[in-house]
């Protein structure tokens, strides 16, 4: 049997490089797919204490979770669209109409 | 009586409403009505009063009207609540009359000042609160009428406010009472500290009835503290400095309220304290000591002046000593006697003098004036009857008042001997700068100014009737009181032993008895020849001309240019307290205070630390998405490991 501890520490690190891609990539498409890393990372993280505790309550909230991502995606893309057809750049460093 | 007592109240207040608001549309006529009608009204119903109270059960005993509850504050209660006696009933009839006559006098006089309403206004709303002050039945009520008496005499003394001169004396007016008007106050703080009281009718049989020496520190402190408000409302050493200043105002204001009833309100504090200060001999002392002092010193000054007004104000500084040594010396009906008798004579000095500045246009330096005896008869002798009532000479009102203030200084139970010299010598001076005011102004040869000799004229009726009633009353009022040594009753002062007998038998009982070497008839008898002197020697120098005093002044300028400069209190004053305070305020209170601390550290600091600390806080907001997840990362990780910590 593989210890949690082992899926744990693999959800661990999934998490921290979409962390660490969310915050120093410059394209959006990159930066919302670290988001969905980010969000699977949890989901591993789920499955392995729902598997462990024998319990089935963590798997029920891995479905909310891929259909929230779902949807987020949906939405996340249709503005990137937007947003590409406005500014004709998917840098978010071109993206600075709120700084001062 | 409680309804005449109201009925005396209410017309000037009402008229000094009516002519205050709706005055500058009136005709003059109408102005004149509604003012003197008031001032008539206020007359009528004091004189109503006094026969009423006359004529009934109340007398002699004081009777106390309660209309309503005006203050009530824990332990403290004082309502709106009249005391009528003997002692009210004098000062009501004494103001009364000689407020009527002044406002009929000041319907010729402010005929052609700008202003005439508003003159008016003031004029009744001071007599409202002068009836307040003599009327009122507990201490702060007094104090309503006392301040309101200060601020009608500010608001008259700078009437003509376009004139610096005029606003000044009006606020040095006020500004010197209200030095007095703090020793007030923490006395009278002091005796409800006491007694737990502050009503007259509750306090004073209280204080009647305590042991000799009972209580006496803190009675002789309550004392002295109430006798300095008393000092600077009737301009005694040292806050005398404001009357003669107060000569700015029209001289109708100077006739009523410097000379014949504001004034006066700080005698009538005292007398009507007189069971508190039986009980705290120390203090009365003290009053009786300065007032002599005053007496005296303000004589000397009035030798020198040459403005006729400044003249009166210091004889008017000078009587009012007179007033406070007679109570101070223990014979209350004396002081009192002389305020009714200066009163008359004092206000007809002021009247007449301001006949005379009407009639030379303005001009009030005795320099410039001279034989106007014949060219202004009833002036002339009105003003001679004043001037020999206020030097006692025997048969004229002042006369008898001053006598008795003198025996009562020689004999009384506080006098002194030395206080009896000193105010006889006081009493010579007295008749001496009076008959040189005489002199100069009245004798003689002219010494007018070409351009306003062909004008002078008699003044017209509206101000000569006023004259020559006061004149009347000059002579007359002295015989309500007739001398023992020539078998008189004394019958005013025996109508208020009620008031003052107690107080005065509690005097002579706790002092030594000093035998005299001067029998009463004596005293009279050196007071007379004392003003005889001091007239001869003023006729004999000021008659034909100023010659001889101008060499004499030459010859001992000192001392002459003292006098003449009011021996610098002015300037002293100035030096010691005016310029220290205005420097004071000016650099420490503004700049430092007002300008730096509050203004610079306090209110802008405080605005200017904010919007330091909000330009560093703003530069979180830097429209840098990736800064913003990178903060919330953080955020995220640093709430994870304080959880973590935390379990």
């Amino acid at each position: 049997m593989v210890p949690l501890s082992h899926y744990l520490a693999l959800s661990v690190i999934l998490f921290v490089l979409g962390a660490a891609g969310f915050v120093f990539r410059r394209s959006v498409i990159t930066i919302f797919m670290c988001i969905e890393l980010m969000l699977n990372a949890v989901n591993l993280a789920f499955m392995a204490f729902s598997r462990f505790l024998g319990n089935l309550d963590g798997q029920l909230f891995v479905f909310f979770v891929i259909v929230v991502a779902a949807a987020e995606a949906a939405v996340g893309l249709a503005l990137i669209i937007a947003l590409y057809r406005n500014r004709e750049s998917l840098n978010i460093e071109d993206l600075d109409s709120m700084k001062m | 009586m409680e309804l005449t007592l109201l009925l005396m109240l209410l017309p000037p207040l009402i008229g000094a409403a009516l002519n205050g608001i709706f005055g500058r549309r009136f005709p003059q006529w109408l102005v004149s009505l509604v003012a003197c009608g008031a001032s008539g009204l206020a007359m009528l119903f004091a004189l109503v009063s006094a026969w009423t109270y006359a004529h009934s059960a109340l007398d002699p005993g004081p009777s106390i009207y309660s209309y309503f509850t005006w203050i009530q504050a824990g332990s403290l209660r004082a309502d709106y609540a009249l005391y009528y006696d003997r002692l009210t009933l004098v000062m009501t009839v004494t103001v009364t009359v000689v407020a009527f006559i002044i406002h009929m006098y000041s319907r010729g006089y402010m005929e052609h000042e700008g202003g005439y309403y508003r003159f008016f206004s003031y004029m009744n709303l001071f007599l409202f609160m002068m009836l307040t002050l003599v009327t009122a039945a507990n201490y702060p009520l007094l104090f309503v009428g006392w301040e309101g008496v200060g601020l009608c005499s500010y608001l008259l003394i700078g009437f003509y406010f376009r004139r610096k001169s005029a606003s000044d004396a009006g606020k040095k007016a006020f500004i010197v009472t209200r030095i007095g008007d703090a020793g007030f106050t923490v006395g009278v703080a002091l005796l409800f500290w006491t007694f737990g009281s502050l009503d007259f009718g509750n306090v004073f049989p209280r204080i009647a009835g305590l042991h000799p020496g009972e209580h006496a520190g803190t009675l002789t402190a309550i004392g002295i503290l109430i006798f300095l408000g008393a000092v600077g409302k009737s301009a005694q050493l040292p806050l005398y400095v404001w009357l003669p200043d107060a000569m700015e105002g029209p001289t109708p204001v100077s006739a009523l309220i410097h000379a014949a009833t504001m004034v006066t309100a700080g005698v009538y504090l005292v007398a009507r304290s007189n069971a508190l200060y039986a009980h705290a001999p120390l203090a009365l002392e003290i009053v009786g000591i300065v007032g002599g002092l005053t007496a005296f010193y303000a004589a000397t000054i009035a030798v020198a002046q040459n403005d006729l007004k400044r003249l009166l104000a210091y004889s008017t500084i000078s009587q009012l000593g007179y007033m406070f040594v007679g109570c101070g010396v223990g014979v209350f009906a004396a002081g009192i006697f002389h305020l009714m008798t200066h009163a008359f004579f004092k206000s007809l000095l002021f009247l007449a003098a301001g006949s005379v500045m009407h009639a030379l246009s303005g001009e009030i330096d005795m320099r410039k004036m001279g034989g106007l005896r014949h060219k202004m008869p009833v002036t002339h002798a009105t003003f001679l009857i004043a001037t020999l009532a206020i030097s006692g000479v025997p048969m004229f009102s002042g006369f008898f008042s001053k006598d008795e203030i003198l025996a009562g200084a020689y004999a009384g139970p506080l006098g002194h001997p030395w206080l009896y010299w000193l105010a006889t010598l006081t009493a010579g001076l007295t008749a001496f700068y009076m008959f040189r005011a005489v002199c100069m102004t009245f004798w003689g040869k002219s010494r007018l100014a070409p351009e306003t000799e062909p004008h002078v004229h008699e003044s017209g009726s509206k101000m000569t009737v006023p004259l020559a009633v006061l004149a009347f009353f000059s002579v007359v009022a002295g015989y309500v009181s007739w001398p023992k040594p020539w078998r008189g009753s004394e019958a005013f002062d025996r109508y208020l032993d009620p008031v003052f007998a107690p107080s005065e038998e509690f005097l002579r009982s706790a002092s030594i008895e000093r035998g005299s070497q001067l029998g009463a008839g004596a005293l009279m008898t050196l007071a007379a020849i004392a003003a005889f002197i001091g007239i001869l020697i003023a006729v004999w120098l000021y008659w034909k001309s100023t010659e001889v005093p101008e060499r004499l002044a030459e010859r001992f300028s000192g001392l002459h240019q003292v006098l003449v400069r009011k021996y610098y209190v002015d300037e002293i004053y100035d030096w010691l307290i005016v310029q220290p305070l205005r420097i004071g305020s000016e650099k420490l209170l503004w700049q430092s205070v007002d300008a730096g601390a509050i203004d610079g550290t306090l209110v802008n600091g405080t605005g200017e630390a904010t919007a330091g600390a909000g330009g560093i806080l703003r530069r979180i907001q830097s429209g840098n998405l990736r800064s913003y997840a990178a903060w919330i990362l953080l955020g995220t990780v640093l709430w994870l490991v304080y959880v973590l910590i935390r379990s």
